[in-house]
C-alpha cells in the first residue's frame, strides 16, 4: 500500500512535468531566439534596428522599420476585409442560420482554417496577383496614371490574409455572440425591437469582448502569417507608398533570408524573430486577458 | 419604412459576406482540384522527382511528409495527454497552474516562423542534430501541442463526474480512475485532437523550413534531412520550377486537409450523439 | 437482543433527558464518550460489534460550518438511517465516512472518525484501503459505460484479482446477491448503460459488493428511480443487512421507518436525535424531530 501511494505521488509529478513542457517550450524559445538575435540588435543599435529604413544586408545595413511597414500594411487590410467579414459570418452562424444549415457553415470555416498557407500562397500567385495587375491597375490608372504594379503587392498579400484570418474571427466571435444569454435578446424583442435591432444594439455589443478577442487573435495570425505573405508580396524591403506597392515583411523576410544570410545577417533575422515574438506576446497577453474579463463578466 | 429599408441593407449585407467567404472556400478548392487533379498520378505517387521536381513524383516527400508528422505525433500525444490530465484530473488552482496554463497558450499563439528560428537555433544547431527530420519533427511537436491538449481537456471535461466518484469509492487510486475509466470516455475527443494535429502538421510549411533541411532523397533515419509536401509546393512555387507538380500537390494537400476534417468533424458529431 | 444492541450503540445520544431540551445541550456529555472511544479501540474484543466510531465530528466548508460536532456510533450489521431536510450535512456527514470528501477543495475536517478502531483521518492511513472496506452507491445510478461483466469486475481487478474463473464467480454471485442474475445473465458483456434506471442501481450495489466491503453507503439510493425499483432495492438491502452494515442517507421517511434499525436526525449539520428507528418515529423526545417526522417541515 505504501508503494502504491509512491507510485501515485509520481505519477502526478510526471504529470506537472508534461503540462509544464509547454511552459519550459516558450522559456526556451524566448531565450534561444533572444539569445541569437540581441547580439545583432545591439551591435547595430536598438534604436537603428528598429527605427531604420534602410534594410540591405548586403551593405551591413539592417533597419527594420520597412519590414515593420510592410508587415502593419498587410495586416491593416487584413483586418479591414477580415473583420466586418468575419463579424457577420458570425452573426449568420450565430442567429440567422438554422442549426443544421448552420453546422455545415461551419464545418465550410474549419476547411478554411485547414488550408495550408503554402496552397493559399499558390492560389493567390496564381488566380489573384494576375487579376490586380490585369485588372485593378487599369481602374487605378485612371486615379493614378504613374501606377504600375507586377501584382505582387499589399493588396494581393492583405486578401488572401483577410481570408485566412476569418475562420479565427468567426468562430471566436460566434462563441461569444452565441453565449449572450437568451433573456438579452427576449428583453430586447419585448420592447419592440425587431431581430436587426436586437442583433446590431444588444447582441453585439454584449459580445463586444469576445470579438474584439477574435480581433486580437486574427491580428496576430495575420502577423505572424509567413508563407502565404512571403509568395505575394513581392518582399521589397521598402516603405510602401500605395496599395499596390511590394512590400517585405517581418515573418516574410526571415524565411526567405535565412537560407542564405551570413552570420551576421542571420543574427539580425533572429533580432527581427525578436520583434515579432514580442508583438505577437503583446497581442497574445491582451487577448488572453480579455477572454478572461469576459469569463469573469458571464460567470456573474 | 426606415426601418424596414435598415433591415434590408444588415442582411444583405450579412449574406453576402457570409456567401462570399463560402464561395471564396469553394472557388480555391474547385479551383485547385480540377488544375491539380488531372496530374496526380500513380507515377506521380510512386516515382521520385526528377530534375528538381520538373518531371516524375513525389514519393520522397511522402514518405518525408508521414515521417516528421508520425513523429511529431508521437512526442506530442503523449506530452499533450498528460498535460491535458494534470490541469483536468489533478491540477489545483493555484499560482503555479495559472502560470503555466498561460504559458500553454501563449504557445498555441506564437508563429510558426518562430519555431522554425528556435528550431533552427536549438535543435539543428544547439543540439547538433542537423537539418533533419528528427530537429523538424521535434520543432513541429511543440507547435501541435497546445492543440492536443485543448481537445484533449475538453473531452475530459464532458466525462461526469458521477464515473469518477464511482470508481474512487471501489477503492480505486486516482490514477487508475483516470486510465480506467475517465481516459476511455475520451478515445474519441484524443482522436479529435490527434486527427486536427495531423492536419496542421501536413499543411505546416514555415517550422520545417527551417530545421528539415529540403533533401528530395527518401529518408532512412531520423537524422537524415528530409522535404514536406507543403514546403515542396513552396520550393517549387517560388523558384517557379512546375506549375503542373505545384497543382498537383496542391490538390493532394487538399484531399488530405478535407479527409482530416471530415473525420474530426464526423468523430466529434457522433460523440455529441452519443451524449 | 437487537433493541438492546441498538440502544447501546448510541447510548449517550438516547440518554435520558428532560423532553423538549434542546439538542445542543447535550454536546457537554460527549467528551466523555472520546475516552471510550480510545479505550474500545486498544480492547477489540470487547467491541467487535463496533464499525464506526465518530466522535465530535466537524467539517468546515471554506467558511461554511457544515458539520457540527457530530458523534455517532455505527454497530456491525444493522441498517443507520440519516433523515433530515435537505442541506442538513447528512448527505455531507456520509461521504466523510469513507473519505470522498476528499475530492472537494476547500474541506477541513476536525474530531475523530474511527473505521475498525482507526482513525481513517489519521496520517498514514489507506484511503484507497478505507474505500475498499467502505462501498458507496450514488444517488443517481452511475454504472460505467463499459460493459456488465467489466463494471463488478472493475473492482476486483483493481485490486489484484486477475483469474477469470474468479471473476466469473465473483459476477455471478453478486448478481445472484442483488436479484438481478436472471436478468442480465445473457447480456453480461453488453452495454451496461442499457440496463433500466433500477436494473443499473442493482448493479451498482453489486459492483460494490464485488469488493467485499463491510460497510456500504448508500446516498438516497432509490431517490431517482420508480416505486416498483425502490421496492426491490428496499427488499435487497433487508437481505444484505446479515452480511454488511449500512448506512443510508434518505429523503423519504417511510423508508427509513421501513428498513432501518437505527436513525439519525439531522438538522443545520447537527445531530438533532439519534435512536432506535421505532422509538424515534412512535415518540421522538426532540420537537423538531417530530416536526419532520410528521412532515410539518423539510
Amino acid at each position: 500500500m505504501r508503494q502504491n501511494r509512491f507510485v501515485e505521488k509520481s505519477i502526478e509529478k510526471l504529470l506537472f512535468v508534461a503540462a509544464a513542457i509547454a511552459t519550459i517550450s516558450v522559456a526556451l524559445i524566448t531565450i534561444f531566439v533572444f539569445r541569437s538575435g540581441l547580439p545583432a540588435m545591439s551591435g547595430y543599435g536598438f534604436a537603428n534596428f528598429l527605427f531604420g529604413a534602410d534594410w540591405s544586408p548586403g551593405n551591413g545595413e539592417y533597419g527594420i522599420l520597412a519590414l515593420t511597414a510592410g508587415t502593419l500594411a498587410v495586416t491593416f487590410l487584413a483586418l479591414l476585409i477580415g473583420i466586418p467579414t468575419g463579424v457577420c459570418c458570425a452573426v449568420f452562424l450565430a442567429e440567422i442560420l438554422p442549426k443544421r444549415a448552420a453546422a455545415v457553415f461551419k464545418f465550410a470555416i474549419e476547411l478554411l482554417a485547414g488550408i495550408p498557407s503554402v496552397v493559399y500562397g499558390f492560389f493567390g500567385l496564381i488566380v489573384i496577383v494576375p487579376i490586380i495587375s490585369e485588372h485593378v491597375l487599369p481602374l487605378w490608372q485612371r486615379v493614378n496614371p504613374d501606377a504600375q504594379t507586377t501584382g505582387l503587392s499589399i493588396l494581393a498579400g492583405g486578401f488572401i490574409l483577410a481570408v485566412m484570418i476569418l475562420p479565427t474571427i468567426v468562430s471566436i466571435s460566434e462563441n461569444a455572440i452565441s453565449s449572450v444569454p437568451q433573456d438579452y435578446r427576449e428583453a430586447s424583442l419585448a420592447v419592440g425591437a425587431n431581430k436587426r435591432e436586437t442583433i446590431v444594439r444588444v447582441l453585439i455589443p454584449a459580445a463586444k469582448s469576445g470579438i474584439l478577442a477574435s480581433i486580437i487573435l486574427g491580428m496576430g495570425r495575420a502577423i505572424g502569417e509567413t508563407m502565404a505573405v512571403m509568395v505575394l508580396t513581392g518582399n521589397v524591403a521598402m516603405l510602401p507608398k500605395g496599395i499596390l506597392d511590394p512590400v517585405a515583411t517581418l515573418t516574410g523576410t526571415i524565411a526567405m533570408e535565412m537560407s542564405y544570410a551570413g552570420p551576421t545577417h542571420q543574427e539580425a533575422l533572429f533580432g527581427v524573430g525578436i520583434v515579432l515574438f514580442v508583438i505577437i506576446l503583446i497581442l497574445n497577453l491582451a487577448a488572453q486577458a480579455i477572454a478572461r474579463k469576459m469569463g469573469a463578466v458571464g460567470r456573474e | 419604412m426606415n426601418r424596414k429599408l435598415g433591415d434590408i441593407s444588415f442582411y444583405g449585407i450579412v449574406l453576402i459576406l457570409s456567401l462570399a467567404t463560402l464561395a471564396i472556400l469553394i472557388v480555391i478548392i474547385a479551383y485547385v482540384m480540377r488544375q491539380g487533379l488531372p496530374h496526380i498520378s500513380w507515377e506521380f505517387l510512386s516515382q521520385s522527382p526528377e530534375h528538381m521536381g520538373r518531371e516524375g513524383g513525389i514519393l520522397p516527400i511522402i514518405v518525408g511528409t508521414v515521417f516528421v508528422t508520425l513523429l511529431a505525433l508521437a512526442i506530442a500525444t503523449p506530452i499533450g495527454v498528460g498535460a491535458a490530465v494534470f490541469f483536468a484530473e489533478y491540477s489545483k488552482e493555484g499560482r503555479v497552474v495559472q502560470v503555466i496554463r498561460t504559458f500553454t497558450e501563449v504557445l498555441a499563439g506564437i508563429p510558426s516562423i518562430i519555431f522554425g528560428l528556435f528550431g533552427f537555433a536549438f535543435f539543428v544547431v544547439f543540439m547538433q542534430m542537423g537539418w533533419s527530420i528528427l530537429s523538424g519533427g521535434l520543432s513541429l511537436s511543440l507547435m501541435i501541442l497546445p492543440t492536443i491538449i485543448r481537445s484533449t481537456e475538453e473531452s475530459l471535461k464532458t466525462v461526469p463526474l458521477s464515473y469518477r466518484e464511482g470508481s474512487l469509492s471501489l477503492g480505486a487510486t486516482k490514477w487508475e480512475t483516470t486510465v480506467k475509466v475517465v481516459l476511455p470516455c475520451c478515445r474519441k475527443g484524443i482522436l479529435t485532437g490527434l486527427i486536427l494535429g495531423i492536419g496542421r502538421a501536413v499543411g505546416e510549411t514555415a517550422v520545417l523550413y527551417l530545421t528539415i533541411g529540403g533533401s528530395i532523397r527518401i529518408p532512412t533515419s531520423l537524422f537524415d534531412p528530409a522535404r514536406t509536401m507543403s514546403m515542396h509546393m513552396y520550393m517549387m512555387t517560388a523558384e517557379g520550377i512546375s506549375r503542373e507538380k505545384s497543382f498537383a500537390t496542391a490538390a493532394l494537400l487538399i484531399v488530405i486537409i478535407l479527409i482530416v476534417n471530415s473525420i474530426a468533424n464526423f468523430i466529434s458529431n457522433r460523440m455529441k450523439g452519443a451524449q | 437482543m437487537n433493541m438492546n444492541m441498538g440502544a447501546a450503540a448510541v447510548q449517550t445520544s438516547t440518554m435520558p433527558r428532560p423532553t423538549g431540551a434542546p439538542a445542543a445541550s447535550q454536546t457537554p456529555a460527549m467528551p466523555r464518550q472520546a475516552g471510550a472511544a480510545f479505550t474500545e479501540a486498544k480492547t477489540e474484543a470487547a467491541d467487535a460489534e463496533l464499525v464506526f466510531d465518530i466522535n465530535k465530528l466537524n467539517l468546515h466548508y471554506g467558511s461554511f460550518h457544515g458539520l457540527k460536532d457530530v458523534s455517532i456510533r455505527i454497530e456491525r450489521n444493522k441498517i443507520m438511517a440519516l433523515i433530515g431536510p435537505s442541506g442538513c450535512g447528512k448527505s455531507t456527514f456520509l461521504r466523510t465516512l469513507n473519505r470522498m470528501n476528499d475530492l472537494i477543495p476547500y474541506v477541513s475536517i476536525d474530531g475523530l472518525v474511527c473505521f475498525d478502531g482507526k482513525d481513517i483521518y489519521g496520517r498514514n492511513y489507506d484511503v484507497t484501503d478505507l474505500r475498499k472496506k467502505v462501498g458507496m452507491v450514488f444517488q443517481k445510478p452511475n454504472p460505467f459505460p463499459k460493459t456488465v461483466f467489466d463494471n463488478i469486475t472493475y473492482g476486483p481487478k483493481i485490486h489484484g484479482k486477475k483469474n477469470r474463473k474468479q471473476l466469473d464467480e465473483i459476477v455471478e454471485r453478486t448478481l445472484k446477491e442483488v436479484a438481478l442474475w436472471d436478468e442480465v445473465k445473457d447480456r453480461l458483456h453488453k452495454p451496461a448503460l442499457g440496463l433500466s434506471g433500477g436494473q443499473q442501481q442493482r448493479l451498482c450495489i453489486a459492483r460494490c459488493l464485488a469488493v467485499e466491503p463491510e460497510v456500504i453507503l448508500m446516498d438516497e439510493p432509490t431517490s431517482a428511480l420508480d416505486p416498483v425499483a425502490t421496492l426491490k432495492i428496499e427488499e435487497l438491502m433487508d437481505g444484505l443487512r446479515e452480511k454488511y452494515t449500512i448506512i443510508i442517507v434518505t429523503h423519504n421517511m417511510q423508508q427509513a421507518g421501513r428498513i432501518s434499525n437505527e436513525t439519525a436526525f439531522f438538522l443545520h449539520g447537527e445531530i438533532v436525535e439519534i435512536g432506535d428507528t421505532e422509538t424515534i418515529f412512535s415518540t421522538p423526545t426532540n420537537k423538531k424531530t417530530e416536526e419532520y417526522i410528521t412532515g410539518r417541515f423539510g
